[in-house]
C-alpha cells in the first residue's frame, strides 16, 4: 500500500529532532566549521538522544527498538537541516554500530555494541571510500586475502568518518576469494586502531564538513583474527550496506537542501531592490519554487529506498536513485541559494556559503551515514 | 505507516490495466497517423477486456488509497497509448474531475457516467482564466442560464457527451463571478466548431466550442451556490479547487507515456550489450548507463510526487501546493525523459518505425495544458513565500 504517513512516534521524533536542530546544531555548525573541530559538548548533547543505542539490541545494552531506516531517514533530515557537518558526525556511531547490529555475529555484537549504549559519546567508523578517483564500491581496490584462521588486508582508505577517535575501523575490502564477484566479493573487517600494519593519517583538510574530522587509513599487510570478519562466515550483504549508507547519504541532503530554502525564503521577502522585495520577481521566486519542487523530490526518492530497506527488500536500485537525484539536486539548490542572496551569498557571515561548500563535499561521498 | 509497495490487488490491477493498454498500443500508430479518425469505441479485443472497475471494487484498507491507485492506473493506461482507449464514457475526462470535486451529490449521480471534457481556455485567455468572458445570464422566467461566448483547446471535445465550461455572472466582479456549469451536447446553442491539428495526442481530439444563446436547466451550475462572493475570491478558489486532483493526473498522463519510452530505451540498450546494473557508483558505468539511470531517476521523483499529491487527496489534507508540485515536476520531467531517450538511442529515437518519437511529441503538452509549468510555479512561490497574487504576479 503505498502511504507518506508517518508514524505517530515518528512524528514526534521528527519534532524533537527539528527542534534540536535549529536550537543546538544551527548555531554551533558555523564556529565548528571555521574552528575545523567538532564541539564535544554538542556532540554529548547528540549522545544523550540515544540516536544510536535506540535501535540496538537489548541484550547488549541497546533501547531494543526496531531497526528502521525510515525513521532514521527523517532524522538525518531533521540533523543536517540543523547542520549538515555535525548531523554527520551526529549519526556517525551507526556507521560502526548499525553494521555490527545488522550483520554481526552475536560474539561480536557483545563484543563491540556495548560501548554504543553507554554515557559518553563512543565513535564508530566505517572506511569505504579510497583514494582512487575512479572509485567503485563494486570494484573495491583494498583486498583481503584469507590466510588459515586470519585474512590479510591491503590497500588505502580515505575519508573516514571519525577516523582520528575511533577505536575500531570496519573496513570495507574485496575478497579474493575469485568465485564471486560485485557487491558478492565485499566483506567487511573490523580492524582495531593499534593493528600491526595499519597507519591512519592526519586528520584531513577538507572543502566542506570541516567540523567533521575525517582521515585516511594505510593498510600493510594488516593480520586479522577470522572472527574479525563481520558476519562470521556468512559475510555481510554489502549490496544493503551499502544502499544504506547511500540512503543517508540522501536523507542527508535533503535536510541541507532544505535549510538552504528556508534560509533563502525570509531573505528574499526581506531584501528589497528596485522598489519590491526581491521574492517578488519572477526570477528569485522561480528559484525559491524550484528548491521547493527539487526539496520534496528528494525526500520521497529517499523515503521510498529507506522503507524498502526497512521491509528487506532489494533496495539497491530505489538508493541509487535517491542518492544520485539528491546529490546532483542539493547542489543546485545551495548553488541557487548563493544566488539568492547576491554578494551575501559569498560572505561568510551567512551560513549560505558554508552549505554551498557542504554541499560538494558531501554530494560526492559515499559510505560515510548510515541508516 | 510510510510504504510504497503494492498490495496484490494493486498489483492485480495494475497488471490488468497494462495488459489492456498493450492493446491500445497496437492501434497508436494508426491513430497518430489518421488523425481525422476518431479511435473505435470498442477495439476488436475489447471482449478479452471486462474493464478495470470490478476489480477496484474488492480494495480493501490494505490497498493503496482511491486517488493512489487512480494516478497508477492512469499512468498505466498512457503507458499503453495517451488517447487510444478501449471504451468511451469511463468518466475520466477532465471535466469528470471537476463534476467530482465541485459538484452536489445529485449532480454526480446524474452526470457521473458520462464522458465530460473541460472548457476554460478561451480566444483571449489561457493561463489568466479571471479575463474568461463566457457570460451566464439567468433567465429567471424559465429558470434557465443562458450562455454565450466561445471556448478552445477542449480536450476530448469532440468525443465528449457534455462539457463543463468556467463562465462569469458578472464581469464586473472578476474571479469572484466565474462559475462551472454543465452543458450537455445536442443542446441548442452548443456548436463544436472544429477540431485542431496537432503535433501529438493526435488521436484525443481537441475542440473549439462556440455558445449563442445556449440555455441549460437552472441546476446545471456545478456545485448549486448562485451568488457571487463579495469578498475576496472565494467563489474562484471553489472553482481552482477543481484543479487538486487534475493536476497530478494530468502529469500522470505525461508520465505514462514517458515510463514508456524509458522502458523501449531499456529494452534497446540492453539489446546492444549495455549494461544497466544499479550496484556501482557512477565511475563504473559507461555514459550512456549513466544518463538513462539519471533519467529514471528523474522519472522516479516525478511519479512520487504525483503520489504524494493523491495520498494527500485520499487523506482529506487540502493539497493545492503538492498538486502545483507533481504537475510542475512531471511536465519538465517528461520532456527532459523523452528528449534524453532519443538521445540515447540516436536515430532509431526519430525513427516513424517505433513509438519514441510519437512519445516525444506526444507528452510536449503535459507541460502546457492545465495550466503551464510557470503556472504551477507561481503557485508553488505564492504559497512557500505566503504571497497574494498582487504581491507575486
Amino acid at each position: 500500500m503505498i502511504s507518506f504517513g508517518l508514524t505517530d512516534e515518528q512524528e514526534v521524533v521528527r519534532e524533537a529532532m527539528r527542534e534540536f536542530a535549529e536550537q543546538v546544531l544551527r548555531p554551533a555548525g558555523r564556529p565548528a566549521d571555521e574552528a575545523s573541530e567538532l564541539p564535544a559538548d554538542v556532540m554529548q548533547q547528540v549522545w544523550d538522544l540515544s540516536l544510536t543505542s535506540t535501535q540496538l539490541p537489548e541484550s547488549v545494552g541497546g533501547g531494543g527498538e526496531a531497526r528502521s531506516p525510515i525513521t532514521n531517514a527523517i532524522i538525518l533530515e531533521e540533523l543536517a537541516f540543523g547542520d549538515a557537518g555535525l548531523g554527520l558526525a551526529a549519526a556517525s556511531p551507526g556507521l560502526f554500530a548499525f553494521a555490527v547490529a545488522d550483520f554481526g555475529t552475536e560474539e561480536q555484537q557483545k563484543q563491540y555494541l556495548p560501548a554504543f549504549g553507554g554515557q559518553k559519546f563512543h565513535a564508530g567508523a566505517l572506511a569505504v571510500l579510497e583514494p582512487s578517483p575512479v572509485f567503485d564500491v563494486t570494484n573495491l581496490q583494498t583486498t583481503a586475502e584469507a590466510k588459515g584462521d586470519s585474512f590479510v588486508l591491503s590497500g588505502k582508505k580515505r575519508f573516514v568518518v571519525m577516523g582520528d577517535r575511533a577505536e575500531h575501523f570496519l573496513v570495507l575490502a574485496r575478497s579474493t576469494n575469485a568465485a564471486k564477484t560485485g557487491f558478492g566479493a565485499v566483506d567487511a573487517f573490523i580492524v582495531p586502531r593499534d593493528a600491526a600494519g595499519l597507519s591512519v593519517g592526519d586528520v584531513e583538510l577538507n572543502l566542506g564538513m570541516k567540523a567533521v574530522p575525517t582521515v585516511s587509513l594505510t593498510l600493510e599487510k594488516v593480520e586479522v583474527p577470522a572472527a574479525n570478519r563481520l558476519g562470521g562466515e556468512e559475510g555481510i550483504d554489502a549490496a544493503r550496506l551499502i544502499a544504506g549508507t547511500r540512503v543517508a547519504g540522501a536523507a542527508l541532503l535533503t535536510g541541507l537542501s532544505r535549510g538552504v530554502l528556508e534560509f533563502c525564503i525570509p531573505y528574499a521577502k526581506e531584501r528589497h531592490a528596485f522598489g519590491e522585495a526581491i521574492a517578488q520577481k519572477q526570477a528569485v521566486a522561480f528559484m525559491l519554487s524550484d528548491m521547493q519542487v527539487e526539496v520534496e523530490s528528494m525526500r520521497w526518492l529517499t523515503w521510498k529506498a529507506a522503507s524498502q530497506l526497512e521491509q528487506g527488500t532489494d533496495a539497491t536500485k530505489a538508493a541509487v536513485f535517491a542518492s544520485r537525484y539528491a546529490a546532483t539536486q542539493a547542489m543546485k539548490i545551495a548553488d541557487n541559494g548563493v544566488q539568492v542572496l547576491g554578494g551575501h551569498g559569498f560572505i561568510r557571515e551567512h551560513p549560505v556559503e558554508m552549505w554551498y561548500r557542504h554541499a560538494r563535499t558531501l554530494s560526492v561521498l559515499e559510505g560515510v551515514a548510515a541508516v | 505507516m510510510i510504504d510504497f509497495s503494492l498490495s496484490e490487488n494493486d498489483q492485480k490491477i495494475l497488471d490488468y490495466v497494462r495488459s489492456e493498454a498493450l492493446v491500445a498500443r497496437k492501434y497508436a500508430r494508426h491513430y497518430d497517423e489518421n488523425e481525422h479518425e476518431f479511435p473505435p469505441e470498442a477495439l476488436p479485443e475489447a471482449d478479452q477486456f471486462p474493464g478495470v472497475w470490478g476489480l477496484m471494487g474488492e480494495r480493501g484498507e490494505e490497498d493503496s488509497g482511491s486517488s493512489v491507485i487512480g494516478m497508477m492506473v492512469t499512468m498505466a493506461e498512457t503507458w499503453g497509448d495517451y488517447s487510444v482507449r478501449m471504451r468511451k464514457g469511463r468518466g475520466v475526462g477532465l471535466g469528470n474531475a471537476a463534476l467530482g470535486a465541485a459538484g452536489t451529490p445529485e449532480q454526480k449521480e446524474k452526470w457521473g457516467h458520462l464522458l465530460l471534457s473541460m472548457a476554460i481556455t478561451e480566444p483571449g485567455c489561457g493561463s489568466d482564466p479571471s479575463l474568461v468572458q463566457t457570460t451566464a445570464v439567468l433567465d429567471e422566467e424559465t429558470d434557465e442560464w443562458i450562455i454565450n461566448g466561445e471556448k478552445i483547446f477542449v480536450t476530448t471535445g469532440c468525443r465528449a457527451d457534455g462539457v463543463v465550461l468556467w463562465a462569469t455572472l458578472d464581469r464586473s466582479a472578476g474571479r469572484a463571478g466565474i462559475k462551472s456549469f454543465l452543458v450537455e451536447k445536442e443542446t441548442p446553442g452548443f456548436v463544436v466548431a472544429h477540431k485542431e491539428k496537432k503535433l501529438g495526442i493526435r488521436a484525443d481530439d481537441t475542440a473549439a466550442y462556440v455558445f449563442q444563446d445556449c440555455r441549460i436547466p437552472r441546476g446545471n451550475l456545478l456545485g448549486g451556490k448562485e451568488e457571487i462572493p463579495k469578498q475576496g475570491s472565494g467563489g474562484f478558489r471553489g472553482v481552482m479547487k477543481t484543479f487538486n486532483m487534475t493536476r497530478p493526473m494530468t502529469a500522470a498522463f505525461g508520465l505514462g507515456m514517458s515510463r514508456a519510452a524509458l522502458d523501449f530505451t531499456r529494452e534497446q540498450l540492453e539489446e546492444a550489450g549495455v549494461d544497466l546494473s544499479y550496484g556501482a557508483g557512477v565511475h563504473g558505468l559507461s555514459a550512456a548507463a549513466a544518463k538513462f539511470q539519471e533519467l529514471e531517476a528523474l522519472q522516479e521523483a516525478a511519479e512520487l510526487t504525483v503520489a504524494r499529491a493523491a495520498w494527500m487527496a485520499d487523506h482529506g489534507m487540502p493539497n493545492n501546493l503538492e498538486s502545483s508540485i507533481s504537475k510542475a515536476k512531471g511536465g519538465s520531467g517528461v520532456r527532459t525523459i523523452t528528449q534524453g531517450c532519443i538521445e540515447l538511442l540516436g536515430a532509431m529515437g526519430v525513427s516513424r518505425d517505433h513509438l519514441l518519437e510519437k512519445w516525444f511529441r506526444d507528452v510536449r503538452i503535459t507541460d502546457i495544458y492545465e495550466g503551464t509549468g510557470q503556472i504551477q510555479h507561481m503557485i508553488i512561490a505564492r504559497t512557500i513565500l505566503d504571497y497574494s497574487r498582487e504581491q507575486l504576479s
